[in-house]
């Protein structure tokens, strides 16, 4: 119990910590960006045509970018601590209302993706570590290489246009139904499932050379019942280690993929909002993108504990 | 058993070669090939778009009439130029900062080591993006915030790697017999240090390559007309019936590149 407390304490400093950092970044940008705050603001509120200096001047007043910098940014530490992370400055609804549809839509586009990764590695190099340097092992790992080089974009540019060639439409821009999540996830999670694959190879060649496989089979157990006792929890560990590494490109691959098929979540908020300029949302998607991290290497060292009673002494 | 490690081990050698070859074909592409290929990548000719192969465009034309060939080069120069410069930065103070704290230890390497964490757990390509919207399209803040995310990784490495080195029984041994840091970092140190500068190099090289490919295609890199890989291929994509040839060499030359990294790296 001591381990875990450990583990959950360590990741929550690290959670205030990257609170910090995206916020400060987030604030020192905006002031940083080229151009009047107030003006580009009124601009996509009202349209590039539409937009006068009185209007300017009236989202200026309206939230208080004339104030000295020094209390603006008080102001702002003050409400991000206590939580309020303000309102969105384009649409003007409150920043977490907008936020939450677009995290079930991201939550819905990285689970599949890692359920689709956690599906394939696992079978694909647990089939290639049983015999290693055999036929399965040498196209399987070589196949995993290949995916691994291509980044998603790439992927997603090549089933778009696959998709568009073989079936002469595309099923993407809509959420609601498992089609259109379909490509999105699967850009994202194949490259994940061919590291996994390598992973759990390698883990499963580990496994079965380890002495106490070798025991197991001199015990008199047969080689199928020695494989299905040791290798699965064994191998699992590099490859649950390993996942808490690739969160971070996952969380990248997000964004990306996110903006690619025009998926409704929170890369595509981000992107949408450092276009736009919308300081709050910049720093809520951000410090949401952040925190997920956070929360998912929380959650990967809890089944680290689960998984191997090593670590929990 | 004793068969599977030869053939591993045989394949980590072939794989070096493979890598290699790989690596250096986009790099001579990238040296060389601005000086071969005379055309300009920007000149549009609106008479000649989406042209098949010729002798003037080796690889045709693409929707604006630039010569692919021109662009894809100028791209492959551009994109390792900027990544070699991002890992150059990264890289010199993350060793030098690794190594110091490593021998100094105290506050700074616990606060150094802190502010690395904070770096290293919000997603690189999140942090280059905030920067890269401080001047959109521009060259100089896709550099800085790419080198500002990588070289936390060299530092951590570093740092790890110089601090098992120094604890071994050599370098104990060479501090009691009173030789210079200097010579210690020298002899016993560095040589350590080296294959592990490698990996990092030829990894990093690969993932600053891919960033700014990446935000090219989502439209938050490099602005047109410049020749950028991820540009080239968002561009070419409503035309991919018309000028297949367009489309497909941008991504070819990047997996090219990365593949040969990324065999480079796991070595």
């Amino acid at each position: 119990m001591g381990r875990l407390a450990a583990v959950l304490g360590q990741r929550l400093v690290q959670a205030v910590t990257v609170a910090v950092v995206v916020s400060l970044l987030s604030f020192a940008l905006v002031q940083l960006l080229p151009g009047d705050q107030a003006l580009l603001i009124a601009q996509r509120r009202y349209g590039d045509d539409r937009v006068t200096t009185a209007a300017a001047e009236a989202v200026r007043a309206e939230l208080g970018l004339d104030r000295p910098l020094a209390l603006q940014l008080a102001e702002w530490i003050g409400q991000t601590v206590s939580g309020d992370l303000g309102r969105s400055l384009l649409s003007g609804a409150p920043v977490w209302e907008e936020i939450r549809d677009q995290l079930g839509a991201t939550l819905t586009l990285a689970g599949a993706a890692l359920g689709l990764a956690l599906l394939l590695g696992p079978v694909f190099g647990g089939l290639a570590g049983l015999r290693p340097g055999g036929l399965a092992d040498r196209t399987g790992m070589a196949a995993a290489a290949a995916f691994r080089a291509v980044p998603s974009f790439v992927l997603g540019l090549v089933l778009m246009v696959g998709c568009t060639v073989l079936f002469g439409w595309l099923p993407v821009g809509d959420s609601s139904d498992g089609l259109s999540l379909l490509l999105p996830a699967l850009t994202l999670g194949l490259g994940l499932a061919a590291t996994s694959a390598r992973i759990a190879r390698d883990g499963v060649v580990a496994t079965l050379r380890s002495p106490f496989f070798a025991f197991a089979r001199l015990k008199g157990l047969s080689r199928t019942a020695a494989i299905l006792r040791h290798v699965p929890r064994n191998a699992a560990v590099p490859l649950i280690a390993y996942l808490a590494v690739s969160f971070a490109f996952l969380i990248e691959g997000v964004v990306v993929v996110e903006q690619i098929f025009a998926w409704p979540g929170i890369g595509h908020a981000l992107t949408h909002a450092i276009e736009g300029r919308d300081v709050p949302m910049i720093q809520a998607t951000a410090l949401t993108l952040s925190l997920f991290l956070v929360l998912l290497n929380a959650l990967t060292d809890l089944a680290l504990l689960l998984v191997d009673p090593r670590r929990r002494g | 058993m004793r068969r599977a490690s030869a053939f591993i081990e045989d394949k980590r050698s072939r794989g070096v070669w493979l890598g290699g070859a790989l690596v250096a074909l986009v790099v001579l592409t990238a040296l060389v090939g601005p000086v071969v290929v005379t055309a300009d990548p920007n000149r549009q000719d609106l008479l000649h778009v989406l042209a098949a192969p010729s002798r003037e465009a080796l690889l045709g034309t693409d929707h604006l009439g630039r010569s692919v060939l021109a662009r894809l080069v100028h791209a492959a120069r551009l994109s390792l130029s900027l990544g070699a410069m991002a890992v150059a930065t990264a890289a010199l103070p993350g060793i030098g900062l690794g190594l110091a704290t490593a021998f100094a230890g105290g506050w700074t390497d616990r606060l150094l080591t802190s502010l690395a964490d904070a770096i290293l757990a919000v997603p690189g390509l999140i942090l280059v993006l905030l920067i890269a919207a401080l001047s959109p399209g521009a060259f100089w803040p896709l550099f800085l915030g790419l080198s500002l995310t990588q070289w936390v990784e060299w530092f951590r490495m570093t740092r790890a790697a110089s601090r098992s080195a120094l604890a071994s029984p050599a370098v104990e041994a060479a501090r009691l017999l009173g030789f210079s840091p200097w010579h210690i970092l020298r002899r016993h140190v560095f040589p350590d240090l080296l294959p592990l500068f490698g990996t990092l190099g030829a990894f990093g090289l690969g993932s600053a390559v891919l960033a700014l490919g990446a935000l090219g295609f989502i439209g938050f890199g490099l602005r047109p007309p410049t020749p950028e890989w991820g540009l080239m291929m968002v561009e070419m994509l409503p035309y991919w019936n018309e000028a297949p040839l367009a489309l497909l060499m941008p991504p070819v030359c990047l997996l090219t590149l990365i593949l040969g990294l990324q065999i480079l790296a796991r070595r």
